[in-house]
C-alpha cells in the first residue's frame, strides 16, 4: 500500500524503471507460478494414492521456489551494488520492504514444504484423508497470487502509466 | 415434551498436559491449554496491568493537581501518559475481553474446548510477554513518549532517540500477533463447534458480539502490525516510510494507525455490549428485547467502524469533501449504538429487576456511555472538532466510553460470572461499596474535564498556567482519580477474599438462561458430557421451565422463532 502511495510522488517512476529488470524477474516469476502447478500435481498424486510421485512433485515445488528466491537474492545484490538500498530513498524503502516480506513468506513456505517432504519420506502420507496437504496448498497458492499482484504493480505497470512523473 | 439431552463430543485429539490427577500448582497453570484456565490467566494479566496503569495515571494526576506544579518534569510525564494509554488499551482492555471470551465462548455454545487449544495458550503468552517487553523499556533507557497513537514525526529517531519506541513496536507487535491468532481461534470455534440445535439465531448475544469482534480484529490489527513493522524498519534500518525529509509521509502513519485505531475502539466496546445484553436480560427476568436488532446493529457497527477513521484527523486539513464524508459516517454510527441503548431500556421495561452489583454497573453503563456517545457525536461535527480537538474534552470523551462503557461492562461481567469461574460468591455488600466509590470517583474525575476542555486546556501537557477555574477543576479531577484508585484496591481485596473464604456458589445463583450455568461452578475439566437441548436463545431456562419454554411460543419475540429443527 505504501508502495502505491509513494509511487504517485514525482520522480519515483524513473527510479523504478531504471532500477528494475522486468525481463529476468519475469522469468523467475514464471518459475514461481510453475511451482503452483507442481504442487497441484503433488496433491493429485496423493489423492491417487501414489506416494512416490507425491515426493517427486513436492521436491520439484521446493526446487522452483528456491530458484525464485535465488532470483530475488540476485536482484537485491545487483541493486545494492548500485547503491540502492532500504535507506537510500522511498523507492528503496518500499521496494525492499514489499518484496522482502514476500520473500520471507516464500522462505517460510519452503520450510513447511521441506517438513512435508520429510513426512512423506517417513511414510506419513500412505494413509488417505489428511488435510495438511490442502492446507499448505492454500498457503502456497496464496503466496503465488500475492506475487502476481506485486509483480504487476512493481514491475509491469510503470511501463504503461505516466502519472506523477 | 421430553427434553432429549445432547451429547457433546470431546475434542478429537487428546490434549497434552491435561492430567489433573495430582495438583502441580503453578506449573499446571503455566502449561495449561484448558480454555478456562487460560481465560482466568488473561483476567489476571489484565488486573496486573490495570494496577500498573492506574499507578501511572495517579502520578499524572498528582502532577496536574495544581497549576505550575514541579512534581515531575515533561519527560517523565510524556512517558507516563504514553505508557498509561498503551497499557490500558492493549494490556488491560484486550486481555480482559479475551479473558471473558476464552472462558465463556466454549461454555456458552456447549463446547468442551476452543478449536485450537494450543494456539489459545500461545496467544495468551505472547500477549503477556509483549506487555513485559513494553515495560522493559523503562529499564532500557526510557519508555516510549510519543503518545499511545505514536504520531510521526515524534516517533522518528531524530525526535525520540531513546529505545522506548522500539520497545513500543516490538511489544505491540507481539501482542498484536497474539490478538489476531486469538481472533481466528474464536471465529473457528464459534462457527464450527456449536452444539447441535444452536443455529446462529440461538447464539447468546455475547457470543455474537465476539464473532463480530473477531472479524474486526482480523481486518484491523494487520494495519497496525504493518505500521509497527514499518516504523521499526524506519528506526532500525533507516528506511523512510514516515520520514518527511526523505520523501516519506507522516500522514501515512496516521492513516494506518486510525484505520486500526477506530475499529479498535469498537473492538473494546462490542464485547461489553454482549456482556450487558446477558446481564440486562437475566436481571430483568425477560428475554432480551429485539434480539435481531441487537445483533444486526452490532454487525452494522462492525461495518461502519472501518469507514470513519478520518474523524480522528479532521483537523489535519484533508479538505471539506473528505471531512464531510467522514463526519457524516461518524454520525451514522450513532444510530446502531442508539438502537442498542433503547433495546436495553425496553428489556428492563416491565421486567422484575434485581439490582445486584452486576446490574448496578449495567445501569450505570447506560448513563455514562450515553454521555460518552454524545460527546463523540459532537466531535463528528467538524467545526466543533476543530475547536475541541486535543483538549481535555477529548480526554473526557475517551474515558466516558472506555471506563463508562468498556470497563463498566467488564465489571458487570465480573460480578455476574465470578461465581461460575471461582465457585465462590463475591460479597454484595462490599460490591455495593465498590460500585458507589468507583462511580462517584469516575464522574468526579472526568465530568469536569468536559468543562476544562471547553475552557481550552490542552491535553498531553505536563503543567498549565493559573487561569481562573483551572486549578479548582483539576483538583476535583485529581481527587476523583484517587477515589477510583481506592475503589480498585477494594476490588482486589474483595476478589482475593472471596477466592480464599467466600461463601460457596451454586451452579446457577442468578437463575440464568444460557448453557454455561447448566454445568457445575466452577465447571469440571471437561465442561459437559451432555448439554441441555437447544431450541431457543435461552436453552437453560427452557429446561428449568418446560411448560413455559421459549420454543413453545413461536414468533412471539424476534429471535425466538423456532425453526423446525431436529435436536439430536
Ligand atoms: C457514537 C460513537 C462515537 C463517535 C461518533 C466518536 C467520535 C470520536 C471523534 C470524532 C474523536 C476524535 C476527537 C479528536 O481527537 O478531536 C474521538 C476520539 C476518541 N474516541 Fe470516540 N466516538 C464514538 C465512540 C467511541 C467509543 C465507543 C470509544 C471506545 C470505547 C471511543 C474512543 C475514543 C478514543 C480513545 C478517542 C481518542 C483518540 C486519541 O486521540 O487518543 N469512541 N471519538
Ligand atoms: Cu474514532
Amino acid at each position: 500500500m505504501a508502495f502505491i502511495y509513494f509511487s504517485l510522488a514525482p520522480g519515483f517512476r524513473q527510479q523504478q524503471l531504471a532500477a528494475l529488470d522486468l525481463r529476468s524477474t519475469g522469468g523467475f516469476t514464471a518459475l514461481l507460478f510453475a511451482s503452483s502447478f507442481t504442487y497441484m500435481r503433488a496433491e493429485a498424486s496423493y489423492r491417487q494414492g501414489a506416494p512416490g510421485r507425491l515426493k517427486g512433485w513436492l521436491l520439484a515445488t521446493i526446487g522452483l521456489g528456491a530458484l525464485f528466491l535465488l532470483g530475488q537474492v540476485r536482484e537485491f545484490r545487483g541493486l545494492f551494488a548500485r547503491h540502492v538500498d532500504i535507506a537510500s530513498n522511498t523507492f528503496g524503502t518500499s521496494f525492499f520492504t514489499l518484496t522482502g516480506f514476500h520473500g520471507l513468506h516464500v522462505l517460510a513456505g519452503l520450510v513447511v514444504l521441506s517438513i512435508l517432504v520429510g513426512r512423506a519420506f517417513a511414510g506419513d502420507f500412505n494413509q488417505p484423508n489428511l488435510s495438511v496437504l490442502s492446507a499448505v496448498g492454500i498457503y502456497w497458492h496464496f503466496v503465488d497470487i500475492v506475487w502476481a499482484v506485486v509483480f504487476s504493480v512493481v514491475y509491469v505497470l510503470p511501463h504503461f502509466t505516466h502519472f506523477g512523473s | 415434551m421430553a427434553a432429549q439431552p445432547v451429547l457433546v463430543p470431546e475434542p478429537a485429539e487428546a490434549l497434552p498436559d491435561l492430567d489433573l490427577g495430582g495438583d502441580q500448582g503453578l506449573l499446571q497453570w503455566i502449561s495449561s491449554v484448558d480454555h478456562k484456565q487460560i481465560g482466568i490467566m488473561y483476567l489476571w494479566v489484565a488486573l496486573l496491568f490495570m494496577l500498573i496503569g492506574g499507578v501511572e495515571v495517579l502520578l499524572m494526576r498528582v502532577q496536574l493537581a495544581v497549576p505550575k506544579n514541579t512534581f515531575m518534569g515533561p519527560e517523565i510525564y510524556n512517558q507516563l501518559f504514553t505508557m498509561h494509554g498503551t497499557t490500558m488499551i492493549f494490556f488491560v482492555a484486550m486481555p480482559a475481553i479475551f479473558g471473558f471470551a476464552t472462558y465463556l465462548v466454549p461454555l456458552m455454545i456447549g463446547a468442551n474446548e476452543m478449536a485450537f487449544p494450543r494456539l489459545n495458550a500461545l496467544s495468551l503468552w505472547i500477549t503477556f510477554f509483549g506487555g513485559l517487553l513494553l515495560y522493559f523499556s523503562f529499564l532500557a533507557g526510557g519508555a516510549p513518549d510519543a503518545g499511545w497513537f505514536n504520531y510521526a514525526p515524534l516517533n522518528q529517531y531524530n525526535y525520540s532517540f531513546r529505545p522506548g519506541i522500539d520497545y513500543y513496536c516490538a511489544g505491540l507487535l507481539l501482542a498484536g500477533i497474539g490478538t489476531v491468532s486469538a481472533a481466528c481461534n474464536f471465529v473457528v470455534t464459534i462457527l464450527r463447534y456449536r452444539v447441535p440445535g444452536m443455529g446462529l439465531k440461538q447464539l447468546p448475544v455475547f457470543v455474537w458480539m465476539m464473532l463480530i469482534d473477531s472479524f474486526l480484529i482480523i481486518f484491523s490489527f494487520p494495519a497496525l502490525n504493518a505500521a509497527l513493522a514499518m516504523l521499526l524498519l524506519d528506526r532500525q534500518l533507516h528506511a523512510h516510510f514516515f520520514d518527511v525529509q526523505a520523501g516519506g509521509s507522516a500522514l501515512l502513519w496516521q492513516h494506518l494507525f486510525w484505520l486500526f485505531g477506530h475499529p479498535e475502539v469498537y473492538i473494546v466496546i462490542l464485547p461489553s455490549f454482549g456482556i450487558l445484553s446477558e446481564v440486562f436480560a437475566v436481571f430483568s427476568r425477560k428475554p432480551i428485547f429485539g434480539y435481531s436488532f441487537i445483533v444486526g446493529s452490532g454487525i452494522a457497527i462492525g461495518l461502519l467502524a472501518f469507514g470513519v477513521w478520518i474523524h480522528h484527523m479532521l483537523a489535519v486539513g484533508l479538505g471539506n469533501v473528505v471531512n464531510g464524508f467522514f463526519s457524516a459516517s461518524s454520525m451514522l454510527i450513532g444510530i446502531p449504538t442508539g438502537i442498542k441503548i433503547f433495546n436495553w431500556l425496553a428489556t428492563m421495561h416491565g421486567g422484575s429487576l434485581r439490582f445486584s452489583t452486576a446490574m448496578k454497573f449495567a445501569v450505570a453503563f447506560l448513563v455514562e456511555f450515553t454521555i460518552g456517545g454524545l460527546s463523540g457525536i459532537a466531535f463528528a461535527i467538524v467545526p466543533i472538532d476543530l475547536q475541541l480537538t486535543d483538549t481535555y474534552f477529548v480526554v473526557a470523551h475517551i474515558h466516558y466510553v472506555f471506563i463508562g462503557g468498556t470497563l463498566f461492562g467488564l465489571l458487570a461481567g465480573l460480578f455476574y460470572w465470578f461465581p461460575k469461574m471461582s465457585g465462590r460468591q463475591l460479597s454484595e455488600r462490599l460490591g455495593s461499596w465498590f460500585f458507589w466509590l468507583f462511580v462517584i470517583g469516575f464522574n468526579g474525575t472526568f465530568l469536569v474535564q468536559h468543562v476544562l476542555g471547553t475552557l481550552g486546556m490542552p491535553r498531553r501537557v505536563y503543567t498549565y498556567p493559573d487561569l481562573p477555574g483551572w486549578g479548582t477543576l483539576n483538583m476535583i479531577s485529581t481527587i476523583g482519580g484517587f477515589l477510583m484508585g481506592a475503589a480498585t484496591l477494594l476490588l482486589v481485596y474483595m476478589v482475593i477474599k472471596a477466592i480464599r473464604s467466600g461463601p460457596a456458589a451454586t451452579s446457577d445463583p442468578w437463575d440464568a438462561f444460557t448453557l454455561e450455568w447448566s454445568t457445575a461452578s466452577p465447571p469440571p475439566l471437561q465442561n459437559f458430557d451432555r448439554v441441555v437441548p437447544v431450541r431457543s436463545a435461552r436453552p437453560f431456562r427452557d429446561l428449568k421451565r418446560p411448560g413455559d419454554a421459549d420454543w413453545l411460543k413461536p414468533g412471539k419475540k424476534e429471535g425466538y422463532h423456532e425453526r423446525e429443527q431436529s435436536v439430536d
